[in-house]
């Protein structure tokens, strides 16, 4: 399988699992993420402050938190 | 690479799992193995059983002994693992069709027994694998494909169900509230004895849609809105209650479990 | 050296062959007339070191049996005419799943409730075709209470090796007959247990048949962990809608009972040689056929018997031998023609069939054979 990975110092965004339901974009507490395509895409990682709420519900997981 | 937990509990080869985007289920499924990787326990002697419907494809995915079974028969087939083979951890995956519609006879004298076996429910409020059918637990008035007009029945309160039927740990918390669940499941494999943990699931697919009850963010918003801790609610007014649900803890009472009972048994007659 | 003789029910050889066989778990639910079988598992499994349970229905009992044997552990069901009925769904998954098991169903009179204490042989066509889809079964008929104890035996052995399903299909008079009964000593009984995988839980692939198509099968709690599902699944043990896998499967499972029948069927058969007419029965009917030939033959009607064992798959080869030259066969079955469907399909139109067929819950009597055979003569 072709793996579409981004991988940051902080998340690692799986593009292949991800559905594009938006569950970790509306429960990010700092706006760190947005659908695009039908995927999820890192907008800003800076503001990242690695919670795991993301990773924590997303249900095919396609976010997870780097080094936690 | 997926993240460690995943990585260690899931047959990655498998995923992405079949579920709909947006669906609960694989939020409830990742729960439970961080649950089992906080107890530490033996991953080779942990069975998962489920029975038949979308929640039932869950073990599929979870890299431990599994066993898919027949449509609500899952609590039936753990008794007879349990019974073999006392030292495994049984965990059963249901639905709320299959645990409570179809299996409802296992689901109440499991509970009785007080047999060790740890049951999540993944309450979804209807049938997905069959396309929308109302279950025991779609609410009064909702909709389903075969309550198109709206539902008469009365839904199940699962917690009260399992109580009143004796099991030993009881427990409800939702998808969004993902770190109760995790620690309700962590206490209700610890406790020796009958578990029951309902998880109340979305599925924005078919019983949302067919409610108008929005997308899987809306839902889970909706679970964040409406449900109150029951160490909390103590504290609320009835009308500061009303059209809010309860999660948290219900029941924590361990007793004599089915297995050990049946094994002095055997060692009494062992030395007679 | 052999146990002392004692007067014994069928029901209780049954569970005293289980026991034999390894048995070490039971589940049940109340029903005549197989009740004793639970009855007696429950006395005297924690005394072995088994366990027993009462489960909530015929339908759970048969996937706790299930459930144990996944877990390694030889179980054992019983039943009769209702609860076989509502078995049926499972003994279809452990068929599909290669779950060794065991079965019994001491038939009554039915169907439905129909006429709960009494005899009747009207399961022989849900033994092989009671669940749905095609799929490979084992059924056993015992004729005496010693041979319930011996086939008891057997059908362990036999759903071990194949890892299949196999039914103990008794009937009421077999299971409440006493008869006086030797047991063997358990050093003399050959016990067979199913094959394990010899390789790593790398290498497992839990549904890869060897040669013989039957795959080695781990138990939960090894190790292994594998995935077992009631669904379509390939080598690996996980789904697949995959036709050419799927079909592999289905035939595969039903082709092992095939491949292996000639070492699967058993019958017995008297006085062949020189016969005419060969009455063809099993369970408590055989006796019944036993005494109507002996009879004949005293007025110098040559009559042989033809007793299948297994029922199910039925011993054939020799039936087409007989059937080229006997001038009839007679079959006689507690139901109104069940068996004789299958006799029909194997001899075709090289001999006269004759049916004796009762349903109103009493046995079929000697003379009943002997008169129709009389009539025809």
């Amino acid at each position: 399988m072709n793996i579409n990975e981004t991988v940051t110092d902080k998340l690692v965004v799986n593009e292949n699992w991800c559905k594009g339901c938006g569950i970790c974009v509306k429960f990010c507490p700092k706006n760190v993420l947005k659908i695009e395509n039908e995927k999820v895409k890192i907008v800003d990682i800076d503001k990242c402050i690695q919670c795991g709420l993301c990773e924590l519900r997303c249900p095919d997981y396609a976010i997870y938190v780097r080094g936690k | 690479m997926p993240s460690e937990i995943v990585n260690k509990y899931f047959r990655t080869n498998k995923l992405p799992q079949i579920w709909c985007p947006g669906c609960g289920h694989g939020i409830i499924t990742r729960a439970i193995t961080v649950a089992i990787d906080k107890l530490g326990l033996d991953r080779d002697k942990i069975c998962i059983v489920s029975g038949i419907g979308c929640s039932s494809r869950a073990p599929g995915y979870m890299d431990f002994d599994t066993l898919h079974t027949t449509h609500g028969r899952a609590l039936a087939f753990a008794t007879g693992i349990k019974m073999a083979n006392p030292e495994l951890k049984v965990i059963v995956i249901t639905g709320d069709g299959d645990a409570t519609a179809i299996g409802g006879n296992h689901l109440i004298h499991a509970c009785r027994r007080n047999i060790d076996i740890t049951t999540i429910i993944y309450n979804n409020n209807i049938y997905g694998m069959t396309g929308g059918q109302y279950s025991p637990t779609t609410p009064k008035f909702d909709k389903g494909t075969t309550v198109p007009y709206g539902n008469v029945d009365k839904a199940f309160d699962i917690p009260a169900l399992a109580i009143a039927a004796g099991a030993t740990y009881v427990g409800r918390s939702t998808a969004y509230h993902t770190q109760l669940l995790i620690s309700l499941i962590e206490n209700g494999i610890k406790n020796e004895g009958f578990s029951l943990i309902e998880a109340i699931s979305v599925c924005p697919t078919y019983y949302g849609r067919k409610n108008k009850k929005g997308s899987a963010v809306e839902m889970l918003e909706w679970q964040k809105e409406h449900a109150v801790n029951i160490a909390a609610a103590s504290k609320m007014t009835p009308e500061s209650l009303d059209g809010k649900f309860l999660i948290g803890e219900f029941k924590n009472s361990p007793e004599p479990e089915y297995t050990r009972e049946y094994q002095k048994i055997i060692d009494r007659l062992k030395k007679e | 050296m052999k146990s002392k003789a004692r007067l014994m029910q069928g029901n209780e050889a049954c569970v005293e062959g289980a026991i034999a066989a390894g048995m070490r778990f039971f589940a049940g639910y109340p029903i005549t007339p197989s009740t004793e079988i639970a009855e007696f598992s429950a006395e005297k499994l924690p005394l072995v070191g088994g366990r027993f349970i009462q489960m909530e229905d015929e339908i759970a009992s048969m996937a706790a049996i299930i459930g144990a044997s996944l877990a390694g552990v030889k179980s054992m069901t019983a039943t009769s005419g209702p609860g076989f009925s509502l078995k049926q769904e499972n003994i279809g998954y452990a068929a599909l799943a290669e779950v060794p098991c065991v079965i019994v169903d001491v038939q009554r009179s039915g169907p439905s409730t129909g006429l709960p204490t009494s005899p009747a042989q009207g399961d022989i066509m849900q033994a092989r075709w009671g669940t749905h889809g095609d799929h490979p079964i084992i059924a056993l008929t015992p004729s005496s209470v010693r041979e319930t104890f011996d086939l008891t035996i057997k059908a362990f052995n036999l759903s071990e090796k194949y890892r299949v399903p196999v039914i103990l299909l008794m009937d009421e008079i077999i299971g409440h007959m006493r008869e006086r009964v030797e047991l063997p000593d358990i050093s003399e009984i050959e016990i067979i247990n199913r094959k394990k995988p010899a390789v790593s839980r790398e290498e497992y692939l839990p549904y890869k048949a060897d040669d013989d198509l039957i795959p080695p099968m781990a138990c939960y709690g090894e190790g292994y962990r594998f995935h077992v599902t009631g669904l379509a699944h390939d080598e690996t043990g996980f789904p697949t809608n995959n036709p050419a896998v799927a079909d592999k499967l289905y035939r595969r499972i039903v082709d092992k009972i095939e491949f292996h029948k000639d070492e699967i069927v058993e019958w017995e058969e008297q006085n062949t040689d020189d016969a005419d007419i060969i009455i063809i029965s099993v369970g408590g009917v055989a006796r019944a056929a036993d005494t109507a030939m002996k009879q004949l033959r005293e007025k110098g009607i040559k009559v042989g018997t033809y007793r299948p064992i297994t029922v199910w798959p039925f011993p054939d080869k020799r039936l087409v031998e007989l059937a080229d030259r006997v001038k009839a066969f007679v079959v006689a079955e507690m139901n109104l023609g069940q068996m004789v469907l299958e006799v029909e399909r194997i001899i075709k139109d090289k001999a006269k069939l004759i049916k004796v067929n009762k349903v109103n819950g009493e046995a079929i009597y000697p003379e009943e054979i002997m008169e129709k055979i009389e009539e025809v003569l």
